[in-house]
């Protein structure tokens, strides 16, 4: 199949599974029964579909493959007789109030589920991915992923959680369970190079939930952080990747490739999200990166701005790796032996982190320090196991 | 639904419980028995359990059964209670535990 054709199914099953996941939900009870039948339904779509072509209307060429699957179900039940009659009843999954898809999407993060668990779900139940595309994404075993799956909704059934959109008092403990989930998703999409087909890529899924919770929750500001977080990376992919398909430095992309327009939508996006005055680190990444973003040439990046912001950052989330990558930035306001000092105080804490080793062979080399460079690079290189990253350092040390 | 508390206690907890002047226990003995009382709807019962050294554990399956004094799970977390609860559902009991002013660790666990 082509591949926009494969990216118009993708997005059909993607708009679609998570509303007849709640048109389901509404007639079975049962959280478990429901993501069984959009699983069968988006398997058969994936099935004829491609062949058929998709129909004028999936969401009701879904439901009926879901319903008929039911009543089979039904059949076997010992109550089939009350859910006949419901499902009878109800003829076409509509529009269901947004407030349902929310629910959903809250339930698949919910915090007593494991986070690989809670990333199957939502990928599952509100994307329509199917346990073979997670598999693929994820470099995991299909049966691994399946497993995850069974167990989380037997713990959903049997531990009672509940489907619902947590209370003002839960909310935002919660809303972090499920951004961390999207940023996770992101991130794993992002440093991914395309699986083979039918691949799903996961920083649009994730770029996908995140405007689809902006949508629902759009006076959350760091909901709308995370969605300007990965409009302002996926802005910039094009560049990202030479011809030979190399990781290409920041420093060394070519600018003229960014989506100028892209970038301007999510700043805007970003500073809408500031009015709220309610900063969090989502939106502090964002404007980190957004200084990059804005930069015409290498040479104009505020390193000052960015310096505050990590600053920012580390005062409401502290790790060491923010640490780090403030170091890195540090080089450029205070040069490599300043940024060299910092990185000296997080030997400890990321001796097994690669970028902590990339970086400080940069600072060695700038320092004067060729053969100590070599070696830090060598050690960077043990510790990371992505194609695109260790190019770089392979070319590095060449 | 029906869930039990299983309450747990780790090794600082009772440290700190031993360092405590009479009045300060009896204050949080007094935080304990508010907390019962403020969920008195949803506690359909329970107990608090005598200390690990009071256990005896009995271990089956493979010739005799072997008998070892002391809990099952050698360490430093112990459990010192459980109380069995009523509500709706897991979120309504999370709500419940995070209140919860004795030992630092409580495990939920729904009842079959």
């Amino acid at each position: 199949m082509a591949d926009a054709a494969r990216d118009e199914l993708a997005s059909v099953v993607r708009e679609h599974a998570g509303r007849l996941a709640v048109a389901l939900m509404r007639v079975t009870g049962d959280f478990a029964t429901a993501e069984d039948l959009v699983q069968d339904a988006v398997l058969a779509a994936l099935q004829h579909w491609p062949v058929d072509g998709i129909p004028e209307h999936p969401d009701a060429w879904l439901f009926t493959v879901a319903r008929r699957r039911a009543l089979d179900g039904f059949r076997r039940a010992d109550n089939y007789r009350a859910k006949l009659e419901q499902l009878r009843q109800l003829r076409q999954p509509g529009q269901p109030a947004e407030d349902e898809r929310l629910r959903l999407i809250f339930t698949c993060c919910h915090p007593a589920l494991p986070r690989e668990a809670q990333v199957a779900l939502t990928l599952r139940v509100v994307c329509g991915l199917t346990t073979g595309q997670i598999a693929r994404a994820f470099l995991v075993r299909e049966t691994a992923i399946a497993r995850r799956i069974t167990r989380a909704k037997r713990k959903i059934t049997d531990a009672g959680i509940p489907y619902r959109v947590p209370a003002d008092d839960e909310l935002a403990a919660r809303l972090t369970e499920v951004l961390t989930v999207i940023y996770l998703l992101f991130n794993e999409g992002y440093l991914a190079t395309a699986g083979p087909p039918p691949y799903r890529d996961l920083a649009e899924e994730a770029e996908w939930l995140a405007t689809l919770l902006h949508q629902l929750m759009p006076a959350e500001p760091e909901v709308a952080g995370l969605l300007a977080l990965i409009r302002l990376h996926r802005a910039r992919a094009a560049a990202r990747f030479g011809p030979e398909g190399g990781l290409v430095l920041l420093e060394d992309q070519d600018r003229s490739r960014w989506d100028r327009e892209a970038i301007a939508d999510a700043v805007q996006l970003l500073t809408r999200a500031a009015r709220r005055r309610r900063p969090g680190p989502y939106q502090l990444q964002a404007a980190i990166v957004a200084c990059h973003a804005e930069a015409e040439r290498w040479e104009d990046t505020d390193w000052e701005q960015i310096v505050l912001l990590y600053d920012m950052l580390l005062h409401l989330a502290p790790s060491p790796v923010t640490r780090l990558h403030r170091a890195i930035a540090v080089r450029y306001t205070a040069g490599a032996g300043a940024a060299m000092a910092e990185l000296d105080d997080l030997a400890g804490a990321l001796s097994d982190y690669y970028l902590y080793h990339a970086g400080r062979a940069e600072l060695l080399r700038e320092l004067g320090h060729p053969d100590q460079a070599t070696v830090a690079d060598l050690r960077a290189l043990e510790l990371t196991t992505n194609p695109a990253e260790r190019a770089v350092l392979e070319q590095r040390l060449a | 639904m029906k869930y039990v508390l299983l309450f747990v206690d780790d090794g600082e907890f009772l440290h700190d419980l031993e360092a405590m002047g009479p009045a300060e226990r009896e204050r949080a003995v007094q935080q304990v028995m508010d907390w019962m009382a403020a969920h008195r709807d949803k506690i359909k019962g329970g107990n608090k359990l005598r200390p690990p050294e009071t256990a005896t554990t009995v271990r089956l399956g493979g010739g005799d059964p072997v008998i070892t004094d002391g809990p099952f799970l050698e360490g430093k977390e112990i459990v010192s209670g459980y109380t069995e609860i009523e509500v709706a559902d897991l979120d309504e009991a999370l709500r419940m535990v995070r209140t919860w002013p004795g030992c630092p660790i409580v495990e939920i666990r729904p009842l079959e």
